[in-house]
């Protein structure tokens, strides 16, 4: 058997943090907006997440409008897709999912899960969030300013994108980037906070293996955010020095429009190499805390223990490092000595081996459990269905051969949405039912819930797998319209038709979602303290939702790992993590 | 019941588009049929998985769905069985992994009798080079382009005075003969892209890529951009004609070279 459950007499007892006067709130102020409480400031950074994702939810309504009636809207000109597709991936990859994933359930979820008061720097972790709405203010400012926001594309590949012949060249790009910079800074004030709280303020007991995979997904995440954000912070400031001061850091000697321009000496390949050794850990920070999460959504609902959970943790740590030697693997095509590509083909395959383990162990969970068809439940199994979906097409991509027809077309466009949007949108949605009654203090409402899973989870999938076959076909990415090309046969004209109804549903089926956030927060079933029946610590808070300090006048001490369900013996299906091994069964 | 029966009939569905779609390859005018074979094989693995997983995913939400009196069964780990698992799954990569990496050191592999020729991308047209009698590209850079020398080479380079240069105009290839591809762009980064010939690649300014490819079937392919390279990237179109040899040279006869560009405005 497993050495998960060891006594909590032998772990290290953990550093009680001094109390310090100026933390508590006094006035609405400093408890509402000013807040230094963590779970505050995770409220706040998923309303402006959400927020700022319902934009990106609108424009992506408008590019898809653009390739079904290609030419059909006055007000959907070639220079605003070009804005509205870079605008939504850059919103949806670091403003929503990667600030809702660490910032939201990050902030509510850790400290409350290792049985901490708090973050250990909670001054810093609320200017993290302050300075998290100014960047996002200024993503959201360059949409008013003269020009437009960039149309680069989310990659914002040097030299176009500081050129004249791409959309918002003047403004765009420049706000653009100091709002990555300004993210990159709030962001690593909210990381260094996550990082030492897991480190240091686990309660007693608390031991690493004992932690819910939730807390080693978002922790892992959160090191490896440190680690790759940092590159992406020097690019932009290289690239903003290019485009204010001059430099040429990311350009060689290059004509623009027809005349030469006195730039030289740069590489714009060492833009790429930054970007991408920062894109693609980008996707596994957003990867992993969903993965964590669906683990204990699945582990929850199916009453059962995480299957082979010490596998689960080192898959996420095994991931987390591999996923920085993979980056080229967006450039295959790109010019760099091509002989890179066996190394990295090989590392990108080889991440596939703990990625499929994960896979198993979720659905070996499911095996001779007891499957509450939850809400929570609905989205942790659709996510299972895209996620398995979008990481079998990486293998496609990820095989350097086989990339080459492939890179640029809607295959890749098909491929990310699915794994590293619809799946971890999935959890984020599942996270969220499953967590508002703790919240709150009420359910969310069901039949709703279940309306907007089947609608979300089919629309999505109706959208992206054919997109697949669009890629096939050989239909590139980044056009706004096709015009006539000879290979593409007409009725490609009508599954983009097809998709797109499809995505107006889908997104419209949000708005569902957020009269429920809404309507249940007054209106919604009272949840009491633990409706799920679930054994993890922030279940087990004296006062729900948890008052300021969460534990009262003693923190929890904890007893055995996270998922004691269906203990054989006892007295209940689930037995906390809090509770002492005499009243619980051995495990 | 009705939603284990909903998550297997998206596989089923699945399968059925992938038989059923008319949209896939188009059909291949290069040698690198081997990347398609690739592709298939990885269908085969990547299907078998997917159809295995999902379907084992709703036959327990089918068989393990909550009732009364159900109690979940307690099994922390099976080592064997995980290990099992991760060691079928590294044969499966590298059923993958290894044909790929054979074709890729064919693709890396440029043949010795491979003929070069140039393709210059600009915002937002295709240009070509092909070397002149001498069998030479001469020297380029960026700030030679003007509108008499818009591709910008050297004019001093003697070598480059024969050189046969395309702007405007469809290219020509002979079919049957492997060629080496030198990919340049004189503003930002393009993708020539002929989704016949299956092979693609970015042209890197400041850099010469190249890749190679042999036509197999003479006809004419179009040329797409495939790296985004500003607003008028979706217009940025060309034709890559194959012909049989004689066909060939007969158009290689009416070329313009560099010298005969340029000569008309020197005097």
């Amino acid at each position: 058997m497993t050495d998960v459950t060891v006594r909590a007499d032998d772990a290290i007892p953990a550093a009680e943090v001094e109390d310090v006067e100026l933390y508590h709130p006094k006035s609405w102020v400093t408890k509402y907006v000013y807040c230094q409480d963590a779970k505050v400031i995770a409220i706040q950074y998923s309303l402006t997440a959400m927020a700022i994702g319902l934009v990106a939810l609108v424009l992506s309504w408008l590019m898809r409008l653009q390739l079904a009636f290609p030419g059909s809207f006055s007000f959907i000109a070639p220079t605003d897709y070009y804005q509205f597709i870079t605008m939504h991936g850059m919103i949806m990859v670091i403003y929503l999912l990667t600030a809702l994933f660490l910032g939201g359930f990050g902030n509510y979820l850790i400290p409350l899960m290792v049985g901490a008061r708090d973050m250990v720097f909670p001054y810093v972790n609320m200017l993290s969030y302050w300075i998290y709405l100014l960047a996002v203010l200024v993503l959201v400012a360059s949409f008013f300013a003269p020009g437009g926001p960039t149309g680069a594309g989310w990659t914002l590949y040097p030299p176009q994108a500081i050129l004249s012949g791409t959309p918002g060249r003047d403004w765009g790009i420049i706000l653009m980037l100091a709002s990555l910079i300004l993210f990159i800074i709030g962001f690593t004030m909210g990381g260094l906070n996550y990082v030492v709280t897991v480190l240091q303020a686990r309660t007693r007991g608390m031991t690493l293996m004992r932690m819910p995979l939730t807390v080693w997904g978002i922790f892992t995440a959160t090191v490896m955010a440190l680690l790759a954000f940092p590159a992406l912070f020097a690019a932009c400031v290289m690239m903003l020095f290019d485009r204010l001061l001059g430099t040429s850091f990311f350009m060689p000697s290059v004509v623009e429009l027809g005349s030469y321009l006195q730039y030289g000496g740069g590489s714009p390949i060492l833009w790429q190499h930054l970007f991408w050794f920062f894109g693609h850990p980008e996707v596994y920070i957003v990867a992993l805390p969903a993965f964590g999460i669906v683990s204990d959504l699945i582990s929850t609902h199916a009453r059962k223990n995480i299957f082979g959970y010490r596998m689960m943790v080192w898959a996420i740590v095994a991931i987390g490092a591999l996923s920085f030697v993979v980056w080229a693997h967006h450039m295959y095509v790109s010019g760099m000595d091509p002989n890179f590509g066996f190394f990295f083909a090989t590392t990108t395959l080889i991440i596939a081996v703990p990625t499929a383990i994960k896979v198993y162990n979720w659905v070996l969970t499911l095996w001779r459990g007891d499957i509450h068809l939850t809400v929570p439940m609905l989205f942790a199994l659709g996510f299972i269905v895209t996620f398995v979906n979008g990481g079998l097409t990486g293998l496609f991509l990820g095989n350097v051969v086989v990339d080459v027809p492939l890179s640029a077309t809607m295959f890749v466009v098909a491929h990310f949405h699915m794994v590293m949007g619809v799946a971890p949108l999935l959890v984020i949605f599942g996270g969220i039912y499953h967590w508002y009654p703790k919240i709150t203090g009420r359910m969310l409402n069901d039949r709703l819930g279940k309306f907007h899973f089947w609608i979300t989870f089919l629309g999505a999938y109706a959208i992206f797998f054919p997109m697949h076959y669009l890629g096939l076909l050989g239909v590139p990415r980044r056009y706004y319209e096709l015009g006539e090309m000879a290979f593409i046969p007409p009725s490609a004209a009508t599954l983009n038709i097809f998709i797109t109804a499809a995505a107006l549903t889908v997104g419209a089926a949000q708005l569902v979602f957020f009269f429920n956030l809404a309507w249940s927060l007054f209106r919604g079933k009272l949840a009491g303290s633990n409706p799920w029946h679930a054994t993890t610590l922030e279940w087990q808070t004296p006062q729900t939702p948890p008052a300021h300090g969460n534990w009262g006048k003693e923190l929890p001490i904890v007893y055995r790992w996270a998922y004691d369900y269906s203990v054989p013996g006892a007295a209940q299906d689930f037995v906390p993590q809090n509770q002492p091994a005499a009243t619980g069964a051995a495990a | 019941m009705v939603i284990a029966l909903i998550f297997a009939l998206i596989v089923i569905f699945s399968i059925l588009f992938h038989f059923l779609s008319p949209w896939w390859f188009t059909p291949i005018a290069s040698n690198w049929r081997y990347i398609d074979d690739t592709i298939i094989i990885t269908f085969w693995i990547t299907g078998v998985v997917f159809t295995a997983v999902v379907l084992f995913m709703s036959y327990c939400v089918y068989r393990f769905r909550h009732q009364e009196g159900r109690q979940a069964a307690y099994e922390p780990e099976n080592r064997k069985l995980e290990w099992w698992l991760a060691i079928v799954t590294a044969f499966g990569v590298a059923a993958m992994l290894t044909p790929g990496l054979f074709v890729w050191s064919q693709f890396v592999t440029v043949p010795r009798e491979a003929t070069e020729f140039e393709v210059v991308g600009q915002q937002w047209q295709w240009s070509f080079r092909l070397p002149g009698k001498e069998g030479q590209l001469g020297t380029s850079d960026a700030r030679f382009v003007s509108p008499d020398n818009p591709l910008g080479l050297n004019p001093d380079d003697p070598s480059g005075q024969d050189n046969i240069v395309i702007i405007g105009d469809d290219l020509h290839l002979p079919v049957g003969k492997p060629v080496k591809v030198l990919l340049r762009s004189i503003d930002v980064v393009h993708d020539f892209y002929v989704p016949e010939f299956r092979a693609k690649m970015d042209l890197m300014p400041g850099l010469v890529t190249h890749f190679w490819f042999t036509p197999t079937r003479t006809g004419t392919f179009e040329i797409l951009c495939a790296g985004f390279c500003g607003i008028g990237h979706p217009q940025m179109r060309g034709n890559v004609v194959v012909d049989n040899e004689a066909d060939y040279q007969a158009w290689l006869q009416k070329q313009q070279t560099f010298a005969q560009l340029s000569a008309p405005k020197k005097q």
